[in-house]
């Protein structure tokens, strides 16, 4: 990385594509479309290689369809890497190409006991001075406190309550000046109250526009790269001083995912 | 009452597991008693917080500890009680474990089970096959038993004192001496003992022959016959005094009501045989023979009559028991669904009864000797009231507001 440059790591989504249902989005009998999917990818792959990002690419690998969906790889602080341990099996396979990937660059992997559920950045993101935790449906609360024993941080956990809304990155969208945008109703209610005392300015995102995967963002300096379909919260990040770049993701959200679960940070953050 | 020890750790506080997991407790009708609390200094320390839960049943507990474990709830494994077998008949083994008359719970196979009953001076002895344990005495245990040993896996629950101020006991929870005023006291147990009354509580009443003696007898019949007994226990002496006085007027050759007495002793050795002759008390009303008295009122108004005897007793008055060990098991088994217990003028029955009551039996004791008073209740903190004064004004006192329509609520 040089002069500020944030590195991402995408996976070409070659072998993309609806084989199991491990969420409530997910439909085989729908399935995606390759050839869509492929368009709205190098979309999103051109959009943040402008935005002054490095961006990497591990190779896909058959049979692993959402090895696209890098944000669930693990997590990433200054040069340790915390790989994911799946929860649903039909993941488990990703894991050590993703390790042996971030090791063969140099980073120190770090890793969780095995028996704790932990899905990467799709339930781990920095806000402020705290690292918030999802938890329920893919993570467990235990991986937190290994985390913040690992990371030396403080780590709010926050449960999940709305399977749609299965990953943290789903529902909740940090921005760089300690505000976020999230869906509030996807937490249960200590959740919420956890959110509120340590983020002071939120932004709600409506019911309609949340379906959308509008909190499924990147967020690179005053960039926001988004699905499309969230007129009203872009109008709002945009009277923050936010430049936005909405995306079409039909294709990915048919899987549960957008922006951001198709981008891990090389790190998310340089330190604690 | 079942009970698990967990423990928290992480950001508990910053995140509100600690307290999602409290009102998670409460909501779903249990219990918790944080045992050990660590918070973090820094912003980045991790706090701990050790909490025993506890529910109402098994399985509710089960289901509550499966919802705290997705909160990162870790339950803290505890140790099996240990166990020895019963050297002989009547033989404990050295170190069993002797028992309060608090709740108490023993751990088998990780699983806890209540001690039944909850019975003082006692050893536990465990049925695998049938997942109990029995307080059980001496007599009760036999070669070869499960008896527990040693303090490990077992789980004493004390009564805990009540969050509302409205409960008489709890507020008085003392012994009223003899130069303090009774008035109000006595008025707030007659007023439990008529909500006990309504809501189908047991009262038993524990009695002396004092009763009879000082004239009291009037007063207890009244309460008899306005339904405030459910049970009435007392021994050889007390049924003695109390036929003679029917039979003859006198108790012991005294009456209440002559400054001097005829007859002396012999008329309590006459009622005795008159009883004895007609085949016991019950025989005695029936045959017209008993006309008066509280025994005779106690068989009008149907209120069981456990009379226990004891060395120097004449007689006895049949339908005594005069074995002890039997004499134990029958009081034990006629205490069975007492709610409340009162305790008038004798000390050898109060303190029978008192060693063998559960510890939530609401208990009232009477006697003119203080340091009688006080060993009577000193096994049932904070359900116990105890009266140092004279039995009949007592006894005058509690009737007439149980009886008198005025002062109803």
């Amino acid at each position: 990385m040089s002069d500020g440059m944030r590195e991402l790591l995408l996976c070409p989504p070659d072998y993309y594509g609806i084989e199991y249902e491990i969420n409530p989005w997910m439909s085989v009998a729908r399935g995606a479309q390759a050839a869509v999917a492929q368009r709205q990818w190098k979309q999103l792959h051109a959009t943040l290689s402008e935005l002054h990002c490095e961006v990497h690419l591990i190779p896909p690998q058959p049979r692993l369809p959402d090895m696209v969906f890098t944000a669930n790889a693990g997590l990433t602080v200054g040069r340790k890497f915390i790989p994911s341990n799946f929860r649903h099996k039909e993941r488990a396979g990703e894991q050590l190409f993703f390790s042996n990937w971030m090791e063969e660059r140099g980073y120190e992997v770090h890793w969780l006991p095995d028996n704790l559920y932990f899905e990467g950045e799709g339930d781990a993101l920095f806000g402020g001075d705290a690292l918030f935790c999802g938890y329920k449906f893919r993570s467990d609360i235990q991986s937190h406190r290994a985390l913040a024993d690992m990371l030396g941080c403080l780590a709010i956990s926050v449960e999940l309550v709305d399977p749609r809304f299965y990953h943290l990155d789903t529902c909740f969208c940090p921005l760089p000046d300690g505000g976020a945008f999230w869906f509030p109703s996807a937490f249960d209610e200590y959740g919420q109250r956890a959110i509120r005392e340590h983020v002071t300015d939120l932004i709600d995102v409506l019911p309609e526009e949340s379906m959308h995967f509008s909190c499924n963002a990147v967020i690179i300096e005053r960039d926001i790269v988004l699905p499309e379909g969230a007129p009203k919260l872009v109008t709002q990040l945009q009277d923050r001083g936010y430049r936005c770049h909405e995306l079409p993701m039909s294709e990915f959200i048919k899987a549960g995912g957008a922006c951001k679960c198709l981008t891990m940070f090389m790190p998310q953050r340089e330190k604690c | 009452m079942s009970s698990e020890t967990i423990e928290l750790r992480g950001h508990i506080i910053d995140s509100l597991i600690l307290p999602k997991v409290l009102d998670q407790i409460l909501t779903s009708g249990g219990n918790f008693k944080i045992t050990e609390i660590n918070i973090g200094r820094k912003r980045a320390d991790q706090s701990f917080a050790r909490i025993e839960v506890s529910a109402e049943t098994g399985e509710a507990l089960d289901g509550l500890i499966l919802r705290l474990r997705q909160q990162g709830a870790e339950v803290v494994e505890r140790a099996n009680a240990q166990v020895a077998s019963a050297p002989a008949d009547g033989v404990f083994p050295s170190d069993f474990y002797v028992t309060t008359n608090q709740q108490t719970f023993v751990r088998l196979d990780g699983k806890e089970i209540e001690v039944s009953p909850a019975m003082i001076n006692s050893a536990i002895a465990l049925d695998r096959k049938k997942g109990t344990a029995r307080a059980v005495k001496f007599f009760d245990v036999n070669k070869g038993d499960e008896i527990v040993i040693g303090h490990q896996g077992v789980r004493v629950v004390p009564v805990q004192r009540a969050t509302t101020h409205t409960d008489l006991f709890q507020f008085i929870n003392t012994t009223v001496d003899a130069d303090e005023p009774k008035s109000a006291i006595i008025r707030g147990i007659g007023d439990e003992l008529r909500r006990a009354r309504e809501a189908n509580g047991k009262i038993a009443i524990v009695a002396g022959p004092a009763i009879v003696r000082t004239g009291a007898g009037q007063h207890l019949i009244r309460l008899i016959e306005a339904g405030y007994v459910d049970r009435l226990f007392a021994g050889n002496l007390f049924a003695a005094y109390d036929v003679e006085r029917a039979l003859f007027g006198t108790s012991l050759g005294a009456n209440p009501e002559l400054a001097v007495a005829r007859g002396g002793h012999e008329n309590h050795l006459r009622a005795i045989n008159m009883i004895r002759e007609a085949g016991g008390i019950s025989s005695a009303v029936h045959q017209k023979i008993l006309t008066g008295g509280i025994l005779h009122a106690c068989v009008r108004h149907e209120v069981d009559i456990v009379l226990t005897g004891g060395i120097r007793d004449e007689g006895p008055i049949p339908g005594v028991t005069t074995d002890v060990i039997e004499a134990q098991k029958v009081m034990r088994t006629k205490l069975a669904g007492v709610t409340h217990i009162i305790l008038l003028a004798t000390l050898q029955h109060s303190l029978a009864i008192a060693s063998m009551l559960a510890p939530d039996v609401k208990t009232v004791c009477v006697d003119i000797d203080p340091p009688a008073v006080e060993r009577a209740i000193e096994h049932q903190p904070l359900q116990s009231i105890g009266l140092v004064t004279d039995v009949e004004p007592f006894l005058r006192e509690l009737v007439d507001c149980l009886t008198d329509s005025r002062v109803r609520d």
